[in-house]
């Protein structure tokens, strides 16, 4: 029903009968939103509304310099290579996608002449092929004109196992060819209902032909231009030596008109969040500085009487605790937590729910994340139109207790809970990080009050996140009951990350741990939800059935999301920057601006 | 003469070789990987990380890729940044003005500051300057750098607003102008360093200079009718400076190591950063370089202590 109604309605406001915003609002009513109304409409053949961000500069340059602090420094400018976001953001001031994402979650054109749609004949109907226009008259930094050949490029040399690219599995499973000198087409192998993947974004930036071609496949670290980015962005680069500073000066030729508004540009590295913060907010040293995570009591202090403030924008990142489906302490043939197992205590769904119960996520946004976090009951949190509105949390050791008196946990004589002998214990683990330390207390005071003894771990990060296959220690072997980190959201579409958890991908001693379905989470209707939703060309049943695979994983209680996480940055009160949640930090630098 | 300090050198070989071997297999066998952070990325599929450790030779056993590293490094290869996918040595030369400026500074500040302290406090022992200067060194060396560093900034640049904290390399000026911005940016980082290293300084200098004060050939000397001024300078401070030289000719190499933590302080990109962001991001091949520089200036500069003995004091000989 909603389908036909959807139909009739892009009908009106294809004719002019109904305005484009009183379509997102009729669909924001029934929990879709914004961004998918967007694409519903450009499936249904009305142009994506470019979403122009107001820029008020009337020329070119004049704008001083601008002052970034990275305090992490991007230790290297191929974007291809990027391994870090940090790396993306530098070589991003050089190098451009065909389009970038906006503030909303919309495609932003940047070497795009229009984004494709139904209508201007870029999207086939059966979502096997995109047509991308790209710009007339855009010029490389040292002169040559950009065309369809460096697009052609850009994808052989991303695509090629012997470059090592980082942005492989981005051109994967596609073909890309040249139509004439401005029109490229991307064949899928498979219809591919999320086609703005390819050429958007960080990954999509797009390699000068002419400088790489030499350098494709086994000889790509030798290239020159690895170090000395040559681009068509907003900046020409001047200097960068690695982790301290980026340099770059106004483009003069540059293809948008007006822009960039700043005549040099600096992206210092180094240092910790909370000097970085001090430097913006401050003493004003810098203009920008990025990934503040800072304990917001902190941050509001600086803010008084500042010279900057803070910003946030909403993406999809997750900070949640994963429930291992087997059990850590039986070793089957040389492994733990191995799919011959079963969870002694967590395999009843009972003793699951009654642990979300447990997590008072309310208590944590308000001692740690403050304005940079929400709480949910999602795993999915975003886009708005995948965003489950079936989902509820709460905060309860009552009910807990109950849902734990039921499953047959008693409370023994020393307050802990035990069944047949055995004793209400859980081994929680996490990276070493002070909020990440500060929420497994408080889980673990409410544990405590309802009768489970918690026993805390936490393990450095660069152990607790690396694929080191003879350490016990890693996320993916998962050797412990609970563990509790962040997934980011990279782009504003849930395939790749409700992706992880089919069955196919479990982490096994077999795959070296390297499948991404460390709960080791089982079920055959969210394998045949995901597997549906891959080749689902209609948007909307597409989102329905992403909704639904999250349902699930809330219903099996898989992961206790803790906090659906903001970026958060720190600003000075005269910069007016562009941030979206759903990309880069310098993803949109070329439309940041001075202004009062 | 010669024939001792070649003897040192061929004897240091064997040392470096164990030194690099040791190094290695720590590093080897520490965890983490240099491409963990690909690891929670969806975008980036776990056969990716397994090809870039296939091509930078991770997956080889240790005891080749170090055979491998010794080799390169014997002609002059010092690896290559899995990280910043450059040379070493590119990274490394980048990063060495920076660090000889203000590390460098920082000594001759400590050594500015503590002879002529400690000197002077040993010629009158217990007195009211002999006091104060030991009181403050004692304070000196009890505050650990981070937390004078963090009391500078707090003061200097977030209270008076008279001196940046961001450590810049290219400053947009030239001439007179450039020199006032390079020596304003680092007044803070030198202070904090150089004051610390001058307060344990000082207290040594103070002690050999006591050591040497009550001997009979200064009693002589000032018997001689010598002054004051030529009995100490002379006499007394080229004797006390013996263990003094050791002191600093084993801090030496500190110089061109850099200071982790006032570099992470300020942002100063020196040697001691690089070797952290390294560390932390597992970039082995860095780490490795670094480390091993280190041990090669140590091995040198002790051997330039051990012949300043002997032209400080013609009576130890080389044997």
């Amino acid at each position: 029903m909603l389908d036909k109604e959807l139909r009739s309605m892009i009908g009106q406001v294809k004719d002019g009968r109904m305005d484009r915003r009183a379509f997102i609002q009729r669909l924001a009513a029934v929990g879709l939103t914004a961004p998918l109304a967007n694409q519903i409409l450009a499936l249904g053949g009305v142009a994506m509304a470019q979403s122009p961000s107001p820029y008020p500069p009337t020329k070119r340059g004049g704008g001083g310099p601008l002052k970034l602090l990275w305090w992490q420094g991007p230790t290297l400018l191929n974007p291809h290579f990027a391994t870090g976001t940090k790396d993306q953001d530098g070589s991003r001031l050089f190098y451009e996608p065909l389009a970038s994402w906006d503030v909303e979650g919309n495609l932003n054109p940047i070497l795009a002449a229009e984004i494709p749609s139904i209508q201007n004949g870029g999207l086939a109907a059966d979502a096997k092929s995109v047509t991308w226009k790209i710009k007339p008259g855009v010029k490389w930094h040292d002169g040559k004109p950009l065309t369809a050949d460096d697009l052609v490029f850009t994808f052989e040399y991303a695509s090629d196992p012997a470059t090592a690219a980082v942005s492989i599995s981005t051109y994967a499973d596609m073909t890309v060819e040249k139509v004439n000198d401005l029109t490229i087409r991307i064949l899928f192998k498979n219809p591919t209902p999320f086609w703005a993947n390819a050429f958007v974004g960080a990954y999509g930036c797009i390699l000068p032909k002419h400088l790489f071609a030499d350098y494709k496949g086994g000889k790509s670290r030798e290239a020159p231009n690895n170090l000395a980015p040559v681009g068509t962005g907003p900046y020409k680069f001047v200097e960068f030596k690695p982790g301290d500073v980026i340099r770059g000066e106004l483009y003069p030729d540059y293809h948008m008109p007006n822009r960039p508004h700043f005549d040099t540009i600096e992206m210092k590295g180094g240092g910790d969040a909370v000097s970085a913060a001090r430097a913006v907010i401050q003493t004003g040293e810098y203009d920008f500085g990025w990934n503040i995570q800072v304990e917001d009591d902190v941050l509001l202090r600086l803010e008084k009487g500042g010279k900057g403030k803070t910003t946030y924008a909403v993406g999809g990142d997750i900070e949640f605790i994963a429930v291992n489906f087997t059990d850590p302490n039986t070793e089957v043939d040389g492994e733990r937590s191995s799919m011959k197992t079963k969870h002694p205590i967590l395999s009843d769904p009972k003793v699951r729910q009654a642990l979300a119960l447990l997590v008072d996520r309310e208590a944590v946004k308000k001692a740690i994340y403050g304005r940079a976090g929400r709480t949910t009951a999602n795993y999915l949190n975003g886009p708005e139109k995948f965003v489950s509105k079936n989902t509820t949390w709460e905060f309860s050791v009552e009910k807990a207790s109950k849902l734990l008196d039921e499953a047959g946990w008693k409370v023994g004589a020393d307050g802990i809970r035990e069944k047949d002998g055995k004793k209400f214990k859980l081994l929680y683990q996490t990276s070493t990080n002070g909020p990440r330390q500060k929420t497994q207390a408080i889980v673990k005071q409410a544990c405590q009050k309802a009768g489970i003894d918690v026993e805390l771990k936490s393990v450095v990060a660069s152990v607790f996140f690396s694929s080191d296959v003879a350490n016990p220690d890693t996320y993916s072997k998962f050797y412990a009951d609970i563990e509790e980190f962040q997934i980011p959201m990279t782009q504003p579409d849930p395939a790749l990350h409700m992706r992880r958890y089919i069955s196919a991908n479990v982490a096994t001693k077999e795959n070296k741990w390297q499948g991404q379905n460390y709960p080791r989470y089982v079920n055959k209707d969210y394998d045949a939800a995901i597997a549906a939703a891959e080749v689902e060309t209609d948007l909307v049943k597409r989102a329905v059935l992403y909704i639904k695979c999250n349902d699930m994983l809330w219903q099996d209680t898989v992961f206790i999301p803790v906090m659906h996480r903001l970026t958060v940055d720190a600003c000075s009160n005269t910069l007016q920057p562009v941030v979206s949640g759903w990309a880069n930090r310098t993803d949109n630098i070329q439309d940041w601006y001075r202004g009062a | 003469m010669s024939q001792y300090v070649l003897r040192r050198l061929l004897i240091a070989i064997p040392s470096l070789l164990g030194i690099s071997a040791v190094l290695f297999f720590v590093l080897a066998l520490a965890p983490g990987d240099p491409f963990s952070e690909l690891a929670t990325n969806p975008n980036v599929p776990p056969e990716v990380q397994a090809a870039l450790r296939a091509k930078f030779g991770l997956d080889d056993p240790i005891y080749l890729r170090y055979l491998h590293w010794l080799n390169a490094m014997l002609h002059g290869d010092w690896g290559f940044s899995f990280v910043s996918r450059m040379d070493v040595d590119k990274l490394i030369l980048q990063r060495l003005p920076t660090t000889l400026y203000v590390i460098g500074s920082a000594q001759i500040l400590a050594l500015l500051v503590a002879i002529p302290v400690g000197v002077y406090a040993a010629t009158r022992p217990y007195s009211l300057f002999d006091q104060i200067a030991n009181t403050l060194a004692f304070i000196g060396f009890s505050l650990p750098t981070f937390f004078t560093g963090l009391l500078f900034i707090l003061i200097f640049s977030v209270n008076l607003d008279w001196l940046p904290f961001v450590y810049s390399t290219d400053i947009k000026a030239t001439g007179i102008r450039w020199v006032l911005e390079m020596i304003r940016q680092a007044i803070m980082p030198v202070a904090v360093l150089g004051l610390f290293q001058a307060a344990s300084m000082t207290r040594f200098v103070r002690s050999a200079m006591l050591d040497v004060i009550r001997l009979d050939y200064i009693t002589t000397a000032r018997a001689k009718g010598l002054g004051q001024a030529k009995v100490i300078v002379k006499h007394a401070m080229r004797n006390a400076m013996i263990p003094v030289v050791t002191l600093v000719a084993l801090q030496l190499p500190a110089v061109f190591g850099g200071a982790i933590v006032t570099e992470q302080i300020f942002r100063i990109p020196g040697i001691g950063s690089l070797l952290i962001t390294s560390i932390l991001s597992n970039d082995t091949p860095v780490v490795m370089a670094v480390t091993f520089v280190f041990a090669c200036l140590v091995v040198l500069f002790n051997l330039i202590a051990d012949v300043l003995y002997g032209w400080l004091d013609p009576r130890i000989s080389f044997r």
